[in-house]
């Protein structure tokens, strides 16, 4: 298990010491996340990590798992789609299988938390549960919610209205809603396996083990194959860079084989390849961490060409390892790249192009944005950032509702 | 109460929470109608901001007003403008939201023929706001020499709380200057620091900058100079 203390060589002691000040304040008060799986999944992953730091620094926190069948899980699956903005319509049946399963859990349950935190759409109705007097309700939505699904929505609301305090993960996914709103943007852990340093020896036999060539320029795109993450556009924006600079692309991400809409990307992409023996088309299984931070830390440029994003933590992973890398600016990405700062942001193929030859052609320039990247991922997105907020996001359901604070 | 425990200068902290509106602004005339509506909280997070989260970088991006019209509007008149604001100069957040208004409305009297320029789609505005919570730390000063080591070790939220957020919150006891003018008597020190731009460097450097200040003045009294 990782300790706190040994983030101190990423962040620096002062960091690490401004964390225990604030957990002073939270010594032994239960914080009780619940959410709808132990493994698997984003949230999982933070929950896995976030709650042995957080008793560490003497809050009580535990976690929960609410039980379910499967027919539930697919309402759920269905209602995750419509928050991503898929057209999607319920049964009567289905809604009420939804309430069903929440009121069961919320009977069996212990809901026994100074503060309940809830996490993402399935338990949301456990707030039915909430006392006038009793503990604090936090819902913590870990999904995209730039273009939720109407119906779904409204629906959705009139529980999230009953919380404390509705945290969100992008400034563009704030809603109109009764209850105050908090900004809180998911992160890296430098410690991972996707963004620990690796040795140069492993980096080359990833390489090798794909035919890629270390000694030419490496262009980079991790994403699974999915319109929105354009893969076809960075394939047309390779081909205008390389009728001037002799160099490679790296097209990495899962998701093909089991998703219909994922073949059929993929189909799209190697038409338009058309056997380019530079272009490198990965389809990685899902314990492909390793590789992913290999093909990164061996990459010249990288990009992350999305229509749409949710956060897009794998800018985060990139700026990490000091690349520069060119982004659209959408979703959580402009969080984490100041245009010409830390990394470029572009709106075109045409833009995308002419800027990877930017870089490729000026390394010293690249350099330097990619150190500020990393710089600004250091300071703002690894998971000491994000135990930060959710310290504070406990203090302020605990001191009085005043816009400073003295403690 | 010991006299050297009462003329003591404690270090704070503040560490914020980010409140999201949900109000958004797609063009000028919509940022300022915003300007005019939100708290001064909100006018504090989106003119300081950017002092902490892109310390790292020299020169730093300018504040987040001037960035998005910059950028997302292409005004870079108004834009450098507004990121020329000498914030230094107010200790009301009234007083910035006040000459935000005026420069912005300044420039719309000018071009109210001209229909409103929109963003790019995906690339409005965003109000935020802010709860800071304000930590007193384990550093204390009695003395220069003691305020020299705390000013080298604490951390740089606590450069940036003191430096560029505590007049705001208009309670003495956070302020450098009137401790070093009226509980150590060194007014031209006070003076030097009160004289600094913070606004145009990263909070490191400014950290370099007040130590070298106080060597200088130790150094003054060493050789008996003013």
């Amino acid at each position: 298990m990782v300790k706190l203390r040994e983030y101190e060589q990423f962040v620096g002691s002062d960091v690490i010491d401004e964390l225990e000040l604030c957990a002073g304040r939270l010594q032994n008060v239960v914080v009780q996340n619940i959410n709808s799986t132990a493994v698997g999944g984003g949230v999982a992953e933070i929950l896995t990590r976030m709650v042995p730091l957080l008793k560490e620094l003497g809050v009580n926190a535990c976690w929960n798992v609410i039980k379910g069948g499967e027919k539930f899980f697919e309402v759920t699956k269905k209602m995750h789609n419509a928050l991503h903005g898929q057209p999607v319509s319920f049964t009567r049946e289905e809604i009420d299988l939804y309430l069903y399963t929440n009121e069961l859990n919320r009977n069996e349950m212990d809901l026994k938390g100074d503060i309940i935190f809830i996490h993402d759409p399935q338990p949301c109705a456990l707030v039915q549960a909430k006392k006038s007097s009793g503990n604090r309700w936090i819902w913590r939505c870990h999904i995209d919610f730039s273009n939720p699904d109407l119906f779904t929505w409204q629906f959705l609301k009139e529980y999230i209205n009953k919380y404390d305090v509705s945290v969100f993960s992008a400034p563009l996914f704030a809603r109109k809603l009764k209850i105050p709103q908090v900004l809180i943007s998911p992160s890296i852990d430098p410690m991972s396996d996707k963004n620990k340093e690796l040795p140069d020896e492993l980096i080359n036999s990833v390489l090798e083990r794909f035919g890629i060539d270390k000694k030419r320029p490496i262009v980079t795109q991790i994403s699974r194959f999915d319109y929105l993450k354009d893969p076809v556009g960075v394939v047309k924006v390779f081909k205008l860079v390389k009728k001037h600079i002799d160099c490679q692309l790296v097209l990495a991400g899962g998701g093909a084989t089991d998703d219909p809409e994922g073949a059929k990307v993929l189909d799209d992409v190697k038409e338009i390849v058309e056997n380019d023996p530079d272009i490198f088309l990965l389809l990685l299984p899902p314990a492909s961490d390793i590789e992913i931070n290999a093909l990164q830390r061996a990459s010249s440029v990288v990009l992350q060409k999305s229509l749409r994003e949710g956060f897009g933590l794998t800018v985060a992973e990139a700026l990490w390892k000091s690349k520069p890398v060119i982004a659209g600016a959408v979703g959580g990405i402009p969080l984490q790249i100041t245009n010409k700062y830390s990394g470029l942001l572009t709106h075109s193929i045409e833009g995308t192009a002419f800027v990877i030859k930017q870089l490729l052609q000026n390394p010293d320039y690249a350099k330097r944005l990619g150190e500020n990247g990393r710089e600004n991922i250091r300071r703002n997105f690894l998971i000491t950032r994000h135990l930060r907020d959710y310290l504070l996001l406990f203090l302020s359901l605990i001191t009085k509702n005043k816009e400073v604070v003295y403690l | 109460m010991d006299k050297k425990e009462t003329n003591s200068f404690r270090f704070y902290t503040r560490q914020n929470l980010i409140l999201l509106s949900g109000r958004r602004a797609k063009n000028l005339s919509e940022l300022l109608a915003g300007i005019k509506a939100v708290s001064p909280m909100t006018i504090f997070q989106h003119t300081h901001h950017y002092l902490i989260q892109h310390e790292h970088i020299s020169p730093e991006p300018p504040n987040d007003f001037a960035f998005w019209i910059t950028n997302a509007l292409q005004d870079k008149l108004l834009g450098e403008k507004i990121a020329s604001i000498d914030l230094r100069r107010y200790s009301d957040l009234e007083e910035i939201r006040a000459e935000l208004i005026n420069l912005i409305e300044t420039v719309q009297q000018n071009i109210a023929k001209i229909p409103h320029h929109n963003s790019p789609p995906g690339e409005e505005f965003h109000f935020m706001s802010v709860r800071s919570f304000v930590f007193p730390t384990r550093y204390s000063a009695h003395n220069l020499v003691e305020f020299k080591e705390c000013l080298e070790k604490v951390s740089v939220y606590s450069i940036y709380f003191h430096i560029f957020e505590a007049r705001f919150h208009k309670k003495d006891e956070f302020d450098f200057s009137l401790w070093l003018s009226k509980s150590l008597g060194a007014h031209k020190l006070a003076e030097e620091f009160n004289r600094l731009d913070p606004y145009t460097q990263t909070i490191e450097n400014l950290r370099k900058t007040l130590v070298k200040l106080v060597i200088n003045k130790l150094e003054r009294d060493k050789n008996g100079e003013a």
